[in-house]
């Protein structure tokens, strides 16, 4: 494992061990709801949270970690405490994501340290440990090879991701620095709430409860309700349009529709007559291939596919209305806080 | 199909079978492949598991199989059903067949067959005898349409050893069986890779998916911040510029001319440029990683040609190649309204007529569906 410095804890506090952490620099966990000195720590580590349930990113104050304190390690690790005691997963989620966001930062710095090559060693090995990816530096772009970058590029919505929208040669794709940490964004915020999440629920700390309630009282306000509107979008309206007119609807767009209809709570008996038109219909199999995809007559119920895979297949014809859906079962719905 | 083109099939495809063991073999992992097989006019045995050529050879003597298949993925449990194969790596595999690639004389050596009065006429809309517009389109042996599909093999390899860093050794091309082939890469870091990411690695190839930007246009562009591609650039951005800036010298008008229409202008025309650049692979072939594909070595029934190795492409004759079954004289009725070639030889048109021809002439025909034997 990567050895670090309290330089390097401070900027991956995730990466150090909690309790082994606290308990070598000479504390208890109860020292910090009734040390008047640690009790502000308390404080800042509920900032903290408040700041990540924002979307903000909370900002290091070096100052304090100049002290034989480093503050900012202990913040967050309280603040995985008080989460953990307050368990609303609306907040651990936010908070995985600032934070992962925060150390992308200095990731991102460290690569790009030309003064000082440990650095830039130390961030290359911390993607390399934590994450398997291979980063070799070559002049002023990081190559990672193709296989390594589709593992994590694939999480992504946006086109300027895609493989095809990427610098490639000789198997590499060539990355800035910005990009190589943007890359593993998701990664570093599932390792921070998987650590959060596996860590051991302490017993309620005394000094901590007001900050507890007002994280439940903060996490009531992350709340939605989700409202649905009956209208198909155009994927769906084209594929049902060409049925109408009795032309072929390919394979991958018949797929679409009955999942996409599924998912919609309709049953196989009412979608089998939209297929009717279809120049090579066959009842029989028509209500055969629908029951298998509805897991009725199969171990798997198949979902309707992402928009993503529908651009590729020509089948998404977007509209406006489309923006921010990632598949089309999502058209039409709206979160109401 | 009647019982007797499926006797002479049968025989036919046997003896392909018996005369050339040496020529079909199982892949590398038997043991962790899924096989099937299908009969003429049956349905598909899937889930099946070879160990060995032995076994593969007394399974194509025993149930004499019209198509034979095989995974390109390697799995724990082969033959237990798909979610609990437990997957464990697929070759990348590539299908270019000549029927997506717009070849411009096409429709004048398809005809169509209705699938109502089975009446086989020269390609057009509806049946001429009963009317029914419900026709299948059945396209004959054609030569452009084989340089057109070469074309695309020959741009796939490129990409897959200049992109990709594909050793050329691990890539092997085979003849289809009917109209196109199948480009297998072997022993790659893509081996082990899941359908998302194969589906990049697809959009890639076929230039599917890009935006101005990664050819120097942002969307608040000015005349600093843009750099279009240039020759002689790796990768994409240098292939476009040499289709979009060809020849050399006009390459600062037609640059000008693109900034000054705007991005929105610059996408709609790398989306047109998309077909002509792009290489023309069936996406959902690749990115399927539970498929199982025609063996090599085996017949397809679609044509009664075999799907072979392709060593030397731009003298591979697949009409001549890949054509292994006798030409011992056998009699047909024929229904074939346009000529086609074999083994060097022309053959029709025929209008409902009995005629005795080489027997891989008949089986083609029957395979094909515009044929009987009598």
């Amino acid at each position: 494992m990567i050895n670090l410095g309290t330089d390097e804890i401070v900027k991956y506090p995730f990466l150090a061990e909690a309790g082994k952490y606290l308990s070598d620099k000479g504390f208890s966990l109860e020292q910090f709801g009734t040390d008047p000195d640690l009790k502000r720590i308390v404080s800042m580590a509920f900032d903290r949270i408040q700041v990540a349930s924002d979307g903000k990113i909370y900002n290091s104050n070096s100052s304090t970690n100049d002290s034989s304190l480093p503050m900012e390690v202990f913040s967050f690790l309280i603040a995985v405490i008080l989460l953990k005691l307050t368990g609303m997963h609306t907040l651990i989620r936010r908070f995985s994501l600032a934070e992962a966001r925060r150390s992308e930062r200095f990731l991102e710095k460290d690569l790009s340290n030309h003064k000082d090559k440990t650095k830039e060693h130390l961030a290359l090995q911390i993607l390399h440990d934590l994450f398997s990816i291979t980063i070799q530096k070559q002049d002023d772009d990081f190559i990672i090879p193709i296989s390594n970058y589709l593992k994590h590029s694939i999480n992504f919505h946006e086109r300027e991701w895609k493989l095809i929208n990427r610098k490639v040669n000789s198997g590499h794709v060539y990355l800035t620095s910005h990009e190589t940490v943007r890359l593993v964004r998701k990664e570093i915020d599932l390792y921070i709430s998987s650590k959060i999440n596996s860590a051991n629920t302490p017993t309620m700390i005394e000094g901590f409860q007001e900050y507890v309630d007002k994280l439940r009282i903060l996490a009531k306000k992350f709340e939605v309700k989700v409202v649905e509107s009956s209208e198909y979008p155009p994927c769906i309206k084209h594929a049902i349009e060409v049925l109408e007119k009795g032309e072929n609807l390919s394979h991958s767009g018949r797929f679409m529709l009955a999942t996409f209809l599924l998912a919609r709570g309709q049953q196989v008996e009412q979608i089998a007559p939209l297929f009717k038109n279809a120049p090579d219909y066959n009842e029989k199999v028509t209500l055969y291939q629908l029951n298998h995809l509805s897991g009725k007559n199969s171990t798997t119920e198949y979902k309707c596919p992402s928009c993503e895979k529908l651009k590729s297949q020509d089948l998404c014809f977007a509209i406006p209305e489309c923006d921010n859906i990632i598949n089309p079962i999502q058209f039409g719905r709206k979160r109401v806080r | 199909m009647n019982d007797k083109d499926i006797e002479l099939l049968e025989e036919s495809f046997k003896k392909f079978y018996f005369d050339n063991f040496n020529l079909i073999h199982v892949p590398e992992n038997p043991s962790q492949r899924e096989f099937g097989f299908q009969k003429f006019n049956s349905k598909m045995s899937r889930h099946l598991s070879l160990k060995s050529d032995k076994e593969l050879r007394l399974l194509l003597m025993e149930k004499i199989p019209s198509d034979v298949y095989c995974s390109n993925a390697c799995y724990s449990f082969p033959n237990l059903p798909m979610n609990e194969k437990d997957w464990k790596n697929a070759e990348l595999i590539f299908d270019i067949d000549a029927k997506d690639l717009d070849v411009s004389n096409r429709d004048k050596h398809s005809c169509v067959k209705c699938t109502e009065c089975n009446e086989v006429a020269l390609f057009q809309q509806s049946c001429p005898t009963c009317k029914s517009k419900k026709l299948s389109k059945i396209t004959l042996s054609c030569n452009d349409c084989i340089i057109a599909a070469k074309d695309q093999v020959k741009r796939l390899e490129h990409i897959l050893v200049n992109d990709f860093a594909i050793n050329q050794n691990s890539i092997q091309v085979f003849f289809s069986g009917n109209e196109g082939f199948h480009i297998y890469v072997n022993n790659s870091e893509f081996q082990i890779v899941g359908a998302k990411e194969r589906a990049e690695i697809v959009d890639y190839i076929m230039f599917r998916g890009v935006i101005p930007e990664t050819f120097g246009l942002p969307k608040k562009f000015n005349n600093k911040n843009t750099s279009l591609p240039d020759f002689g650039e790796l990768g994409w951005r240098g292939r476009l510029a040499t289709k979009l800036f060809s020849p050399k010298s006009k390459r600062p008008q037609i640059s000008k001319k693109i900034i000054s229409s705007g991005y929105v202008a610059f996408q709609k025309q790398l989306d047109l440029i998309k077909n002509e650049i792009g290489v023309r692979i069936d996406p959902n072939v690749t990115v399927d990683i539970h498929r199982i594909f025609r063996l090599p070595g085996s017949l397809n029934s679609k044509s009664g040609l075999a799907k072979i190795h392709v060593n030397d492409i731009d003298n591979f004759d697949p009409y001549l190649d890949a054509c292994f079954i006798d030409g011992d004289d056998v009699e047909v009725i024929a229904n074939c309204p346009i000529q086609f070639s074999l083994k060097n030889k022309k053959f029709g048109p025929y209008n409902h007529e009995t005629i005795s021809v080489p027997k891989y002439a008949a089986v083609y025909m029957i395979c094909k569906g515009i044929a009987n034997h009598t």
